[in-house]
C-alpha cells in the first residue's frame, strides 16, 4: 500500500484584549461572578442592535498586516444562524465569504483567511457528573457572550504534528508581539483547532477530513493531531473510509470521541447582517495599523539570516524571543571587529550553558552579563588576550555576580600566556617530566601529545592558548 | 373635554402660546379620553403611577402620545402584541421614545398591533383584534392598527407606529388620518423590537401633515446605537406651501390593477384631478419591477424576521413552556405556544428561503428585484418630483374576512411595498370617503406620494397643500364635535 | 411546490412543533405563497448586484470606552429560571 501522507491544516480563534466586547460597550471579564457584565445588547433582548468595536478592526487589520495578508478593501458581516443557549441572538455576528483579511503567510505556511466575529457565552453543565451527558441542566454565564474575536484559518500546509504544534507556537509569538491578545491556550484566548486528513504520498487531491477541538496546550494539539492520524491511517489500512466528523481529543485517555453532529446543525442559512454596515479600511486606518506593528520573528529571522548571515537554527534561537533578540542585537554594537555570527554562538552557547549551570532564571535579557561585558569577552577571546577556557571561567563569575570581564580577568590572573620565552620554558619542563609521551608522539601516535598539553594547562592553570602549546610541542620534537 | 380632544397637536400648541390652554389641562384631557378606549387600541394604558416611572417625563409640557407596543419602554409592559413577551418588562427604553420623552411628551400609553409587526389588518394580535372606528365590524388595517385607532377614535392626539411594507401608511388611510413613513435611517431602530431589519422604520400617525412634521422633527436624528441610522440632514420643520405649482407627480403604468375597488380608484381620480387644478402636473411613469414589489417583500421580509425572532427562546426573558423536556423540547413548545400563526407562517416562509439550495433562487434572487426596484424609482424621480398611487387597493374590510387566505392578506400591501424596498419616503393622506358595497357607515379611502430618499420636507410641503386643497374634515361618527 | 417532507425540515431549523393539522395546512399555505413568490425565478437578473445594505454608510464604528453593564439582578429580572446568578435552562439532549 502506497504510503499515507498527513494533511493538516489550522483553524484559531483569537480573543482580542480590547476593553469592551465586539458589538456592545460592556467591558471584557477575567474571571469574574457570573453575569456581571452584560447589557441588553449582549443579553440580545429584543429590539437591540449591534455597534462594531473600532480598536477590534484595528486589532485585526494588525493581525492581517503581520500575517501578510491581502486586506479586503471592503468587506462585511454576516449572520450565522443556530440555536444554543450560549448564543444569544440565536445568530453569531461573523464574515462569511467577505472578510476582513485574504490570503497571507507566517514562516512556511500560508493563510487562507482572518475575519472577525463574536465569542459566544459560556454554558456551565451541572447535574450528576457536571458533564455535558448526563447532566440535568446548564447555566449560562453571558460574560465572555460577545468578546471580540479573530479567526485565522490556514492551508492544509502542514505535513505532521510536531511542525503544526511548532506552527502554533510561532502563530502564537508573532501575536503575542502585536499586543492585540494574551493569547493563552490554557486561559482560552487562543484557541487552536485542527483540520486533519491523509492521502497517497505524492497525490495532489484532499483526503476526507475531520476537525479536531479542544485542545488547550500545543502538547496536547500534537499528541491529539498524532493520534488521529494514527487512527486515520489504520482504518485505512485496514479498508475502512474516513467519516467526515468533528472529534474530541482528551489528553488524560489519549482517545478520540466522535461528536456526531445531527445534519442540519450544519444549515447556518448565513445572510449579509443588516444592522451593520461594510467596512472599508481606510489608507490611515492602515498605515496606523503598519506602524504598530513591531518587527515580528518571521521577519528578523529572515534578517538576521540574510544581513548577519546567521544560520537558521540560530536566527530561529534568537530572533523568536524579543527581549532575546534586544540583547544579542546590544551585544553585536558594542562589539568592535566582532563578526556577529561569532556572537550569535556565544549566546546560543556559552552564556545559555552558563545560565542553566546557574540556574539563572529567565534568558539572557534576565541575566548579569550585560551585553557590552559580553563583547569584550568575546573580543578578547578573539584577541587571544585570554584562551577560550578561561572566557568560560570569567562568564561563570559574570554570571552570578555581574561585573567587567577585563577586570575579572586581571583579578584572577586569568591573562592568556603571551610571553613565549615563558611558555616555551614550561613546555620544556612538561617534556621533560613526561619522557614516555614524548617518546609515544616520536613513534607516530599524535594523541599522545594530550599529556603533555594537560601538564602545561594545569602548570599555566589554563591561561595559555592550547594551539599554540602544540606548535611548541611539535617544534621542540 | 370634546373641545380640548379636537384640536389637533398644533392647534393645541398655538392654543398654549396664546395662554388659553394650559398644558397639563390638554395632558388631562387626553388621558381621560384615552380611557374611554373601546377599540381594544391599548394594550397598557399608564395610569401615571410608580409603574410608569422609567417612562415619565420631567415636565408636561407637549402633547401626549401613544407608542405602538413593539418599542421597548424601561419597566413598563411590552409585548409586541405576542404571547411569547407576555409580562415582558424592558430594562431600557427605545431611542426613538426617549427622545419624545425627553421632548416633555407623556406616553398615554402602548397601543394594539399585529404580533410582530407581521400583518395588514390587526386580527394577528394575540389579545384581540382592534376596531375601525369608523365601522367597528371592521379592520383598522396593519400592523399599527392600534396606533392608527387611537388617533381616528379620538383617543390620542398623536402616536407613532412602525412600517415595514406599509403598517403605518395602510392603517393611516383606513382609519382615516396621516401616516408617514420616512426614508431607511431616517429615524433610530435602536429599542424597536425588529421584524425585518433592512425594511422597518418608524414613523408618525397625526390627523395632519403639520402635526406629522412636528413629530418627525422630534424623532429623526443620527443614533449612536443604531449604525444605519442617518437623520435627515437639515432637519424637518412645519410645511408651508400654498398651491403644487411647479410639481410634477408621477402615476406608475404598472401599478394600475383591476383589483383596485372601484371606489378606491374614484377617489384616487379626483385626487389626481385636484393636484391638477392645484397646480400641479399628473404624468404617466414606469416602474417596470414594481409589480414584483410583493414577492421580493414577501421572501426578504420573512428571512430576514426568521432570524430576528429566533432568539425568543425562553432562555433569558418572556415566556417559557412548562415541563421538563430537554433543551431542543423547551426550543419548540416556548415557540410554539408563543407564536401565533402569522408569525410562524412567515418563520417557516423565511427560513425555507434562507435554507441550503434555496438561499440563491428565492433570498439572493429577491435582493436583485429590490435593486431593480430602486433604480426604478431613481429612474422615475429624474422626471417628476413624486410618485403617486392609492395606498390600499380596498376600503377597509370586514373582521375575519381575509384571515383565510395569507396570499389575499399580502396582496394588501401591493401599493405600498415597493418603497419600503427602495427605503424611500412616503406619505398617506386621507382623500376621500366611499360608500362600502352593501352598505354601511363610509369609509376613508387614502391617497399615496412618495419621494425621493430623504426629500421629507418636499414631501410634507406637497402634502400639505393637497391635504390644505382636499379639505377632508370628515370623522368617525361619535368622535369628536364632527357630524360624522 | 413545497412537501410534507420540507415543512418538517424547516420546522425543526426553525424550532417549532407543528401539530399535525398546522403541518398540512403549512403545507397549503405556503406553496400558495411561494408559488406567487416564484415569478421572480423567471426574471432575468443575472447582471444585477442584490442589495445587501440600504443606507449608503461605511465604517460606522463605536471607540473602545466601556459603559455601565447592568447590575446582575436587573439583568437576571427577565429570567423564566434564574439561578445562582446565571441563566438556567434544560440541557441538550444526550448524543
Amino acid at each position: 500500500m502506497a504510503e499515507l501522507e498527513a494533511v493538516i491544516g489550522l483553524e484559531i480563534h483569537v480573543q482580542l484584549a480590547t476593553k469592551t466586547k465586539m458589538f456592545c460597550g460592556c467591558e471584557l471579564s477575567f474571571g469574574d461572578e457570573p453575569n456581571v457584565h452584560t447589557c441588553p445588547i449582549c443579553l440580545a433582548h429584543p429590539g437591540v442592535l449591534p455597534v462594531p468595536n473600532e480598536q477590534a478592526i484595528r486589532y485585526a487589520l494588525q493581525i492581517g498586516l503581520a500575517l501578510e495578508c491581502e486586506i479586503a478593501p471592503w468587506s462585511i458581516f454576516h449572520r450565522k444562524n443556530y440555536f444554543y443557549p450560549d448564543s444569544p441572538k440565536a445568530y453569531q455576528i461573523s464574515q462569511y465569504d467577505i472578510p476582513i483579511c485574504g490570503a497571507g503567510r507566517l514562516g512556511d505556511v500560508r493563510i487562507h483567511r482572518a475575519h472577525l466575529e463574536e465569542d459566544a457565552a459560556k454554558t456551565i453543565h451541572v447535574g450528576e457528573s457536571g458533564r455535558i451527558h448526563g447532566s440535568a441542566a446548564s447555566l449560562v454565564d453571558f460574560n465572555r457572550g460577545g468578546t471580540p474575536l479573530v479567526e485565522i484559518v490556514t492551508e492544509p500546509d502542514l505535513r505532521d504534528a510536531a511542525e503544526a504544534a511548532e506552527w502554533a507556537r510561532l502563530l502564537r509569538e508573532t501575536v503575542r508581539q502585536l499586543g492585540v491578545s494574551d493569547v493563552n491556550m490554557e486561559e482560552g484566548s487562543l484557541r487552536v483547532d485542527a483540520n486533519v486528513s491523509v492521502r497517497p504520498a505524492g497525490s495532489s487531491e484532499l483526503g476526507t477530513k475531520t476537525e479536531l477541538k479542544n485542545m488547550n496546550s500545543f502538547r496536547f494539539l500534537q499528541r491529539g493531531i498524532e493520534a488521529e492520524l494514527a487512527r486515520q491511517r489504520a482504518l485505512i489500512e485496514s479498508g475502512g473510509e474516513v467519516e467526515q466528523e468533528t472529534l474530541h481529543f482528551d489528553p488524560a485517555s489519549g482517545s478520540l470521541t466522535s461528536l456526531r453532529s445531527k445534519e442540519e446543525a450544519h444549515d447556518y442559512r448565513y445572510f449579509p447582517e443588516p444592522d451593520l454596515v461594510p467596512l472599508a479600511p481606510t489608507e490611515e486606518m492602515l498605515r496606523e495599523a503598519r506602524e504598530a506593528l513591531p518587527e515580528l520573528p518571521a521577519a528578523r529571522i529572515k534578517r538576521y539570516e540574510s544581513e548577519l548571515g546567521l544560520s537558521q537554527d540560530v536566527s530561529q534561537t534568537l530572533a523568536t524571543d524579543p527581549r532575546t533578540a534586544g540583547y544579542f542585537e546590544s551585544t553585536v554594537e558594542a562589539a568592535d571587529g566582532v563578526e556577529p555570527r561569532v556572537l550569535a554562538n556565544w549566546v546560543t552557547g556559552e552564556l545559555a550553558a552558563a545560565l542553566r549551570q546557574a540556574e539563572v532564571e529567565g534568558g539572557a535579557a534576565d541575566s548579569r552579563v550585560s551585553p557590552p561585558a559580553l563583547a569584550t569577552l568575546v573580543s578578547m577571546v578573539q584577541e587571544k588576550k585570554i584562551s577560550h577556557g578561561s572566557a568560560k571561567t570569567v562568564l561563570t563569575a559574570m554570571v552570578t555576580d555581574g561585573g567587567d570581564p577585563a577586570e575579572i580577568v586581571e583579578r584572577e590572573g586569568l591573562a592568556q600566556m603571551s610571553d613565549s620565552g615563558e611558555l616555551e620554558a614550561i613546555v620544556e619542563k612538561a617534556m621533560v617530566d613526561n619522557p614516555d609521551a614524548v617518546e609515544k608522539i616520536r613513534e607516530g601516535n599524535g594523541k599522545a601529545i594530550g599529556a603533555i598539553v594537560g601538564a602545561v594547562m594545569r602548570e599555566t592553570k589554563g591561561r595559555a592558548d592550547g594551539g599554540e602549546v602544540n606548535r611548541i610541542i611539535r617544534e621542540k620534537l | 373635554m370634546a373641545d380640548i380632544t379636537d384640536l389637533t397637536v398644533l392647534e393645541a400648541h398655538n392654543a398654549k402660546m396664546a395662554g388659553e390652554l394650559s398644558a397639563q389641562e390638554h395632558s388631562e384631557a387626553w388621558f381621560e379620553a384615552a380611557a374611554g378606549d373601546d377599540l381594544n387600541a391599548y394594550l397598557w394604558r399608564n395610569d401615571r403611577g410608580a409603574e410608569a416611572a422609567a417612562i415619565e417625563v420631567q415636565q408636561d409640557w407637549n402633547a401626549p402620545i401613544a407608542v405602538k407596543d413593539i418599542f421597548t419602554t424601561e419597566g413598563v409592559p411590552t409585548t409586541a402584541a405576542s404571547r411569547i413577551l407576555e409580562g415582558y418588562r424592558p430594562p431600557y427604553t427605545a431611542t426613538a421614545v426617549a427622545k419624545l420623552i425627553e421632548a416633555g411628551l407623556p406616553i398615554l400609553g402602548k397601543t394594539n398591533m399585529d404580533e410582530f409587526a407581521m400583518g395588514s389588518s390587526n386580527e394577528n394580535s394575540a389579545y384581540g383584534p382592534v376596531l375601525n372606528p369608523w365601522d367597528r365590524e371592521r379592520v383598522p388595517g396593519g400592523s399599527s392598527g392600534g396606533s392608527a385607532a387611537v388617533v381616528a377614535g379620538g383617543l390620542a392626539p398623536w402616536a407613532i407606529g412602525t412600517d415595514t411594507g406599509g403598517s403605518i401608511r395602510q392603517p393611516a388611510a383606513f382609519c382615516g388620518i396621516v401616516g408617514l413613513k420616512p426614508t431607511y435611517g431616517a429615524i433610530s431602530r435602536y429599542g424597536m423590537i425588529a421584524f425585518a431589519s433592512s425594511l422597518d422604520q418608524c414613523g408618525p400617525l397625526t390627523r395632519t401633515v403639520s402635526d406629522a412634521a412636528l413629530l418627525l422633527a422630534m424623532l429623526q436624528g443620527r443614533d449612536p446605537l443604531d449604525s444605519t441610522s442617518v437623520g435627515i440632514e437639515g432637519g424637518v420643520s412645519l410645511p408651508d406651501r400654498e398651491n403644487l405649482a411647479g410639481l410634477r407627480f408621477g402615476v406608475p403604468a404598472e401599478l394600475a390593477r383591476d383589483a383596485v375597488d372601484a371606489s378606491v380608484r374614484e377617489v384616487f381620480e379626483r385626487t389626481l384631478e385636484k393636484i391638477e387644478a392645484l397646480g400641479g402636473e399628473v404624468v404617466e411613469v414606469s416602474l417596470p419591477n414594481a409589480e414584483h414589489g410583493i414577492s421580493a417583500y414577501y421572501v426578504i421580509a420573512p428571512a430576514e424576521a426568521s432570524s430576528n425572532l429566533a432568539r425568543y427562546d425562553g432562555v433569558r426573558y418572556g415566556m417559557r413552556a412548562g415541563g421538563d423536556g430537554d433543551l431542543t423540547e423547551m426550543y419548540e413548545k416556548t415557540r410554539s405556544e408563543g407564536f401565533g400563526a402569522e408569525v410562524k407562517r412567515r418563520i417557516m416562509l423565511g427560513t425555507y428561503a434562507l435554507s441550503s439550495g434555496y438561499y440563491e433562487a428565492y433570498y439572493g434572487q429577491a435582493q436583485k428585484v429590490r435593486t431593480r426596484i430602486a433604480e426604478d424609482f431613481k429612474g422615475a424621480f429624474s422626471a417628476v418630483d413624486f410618485v403617486v398611487t392609492p395606498t390600499a387597493p380596498s376600503v377597509p374590510f370586514k373582521l375575519g374576512e381575509k384571515t383565510d387566505d395569507p396570499l389575499a392578506m399580502y396582496l394588501n400591501d401591493f401599493f405600498t411595498v415597493p418603497m419600503s424596498l427602495a427605503g424611500i419616503p412616503a406619505i398617506s393622506i386621507p382623500a376621500g370617503l366611499a360608500e362600502p358595497e352593501g352598505g354601511g357607515p363610509q369609509l376613508p379611502v387614502g391617497f399615496q406620494i412618495a419621494a425621493p430618499a430623504f426629500a421629507e420636507q418636499k414631501l410634507l410641503d406637497a402634502a400639505y397643500a393637497l391635504e390644505q386643497g382636499i379639505g377632508f374634515d370628515a370623522r368617525p361618527e361619535g368622535v369628536g364635535g364632527a357630524d360624522g | 411546490m413545497i412537501d410534507r417532507d420540507q415543512v418538517l425540515h424547516v420546522a425543526k431549523l426553525s424550532r417549532l412543533r407543528l401539530s399535525e393539522e398546522e403541518v398540512e395546512r403549512m403545507v397549503g399555505e405556503l406553496s400558495g405563497v411561494l408559488e406567487h413568490v416564484d415569478r421572480i425565478g423567471n426574471l432575468d437578473l443575472e447582471e444585477v448586484e442584490p442589495t445587501s445594505h440600504v443606507v449608503a454608510l461605511e465604517n460606522v464604528l463605536r471607540a473602545d470606552e466601556p459603559w455601565q453593564s447592568l447590575p446582575r439582578d436587573v439583568a437576571l429580572a427577565s429570567a423564566p429560571e434564574p439561578s445562582e446568578g446565571a441563566f438556567r435552562v434544560p440541557s441538550p439532549q444526550a448524543e
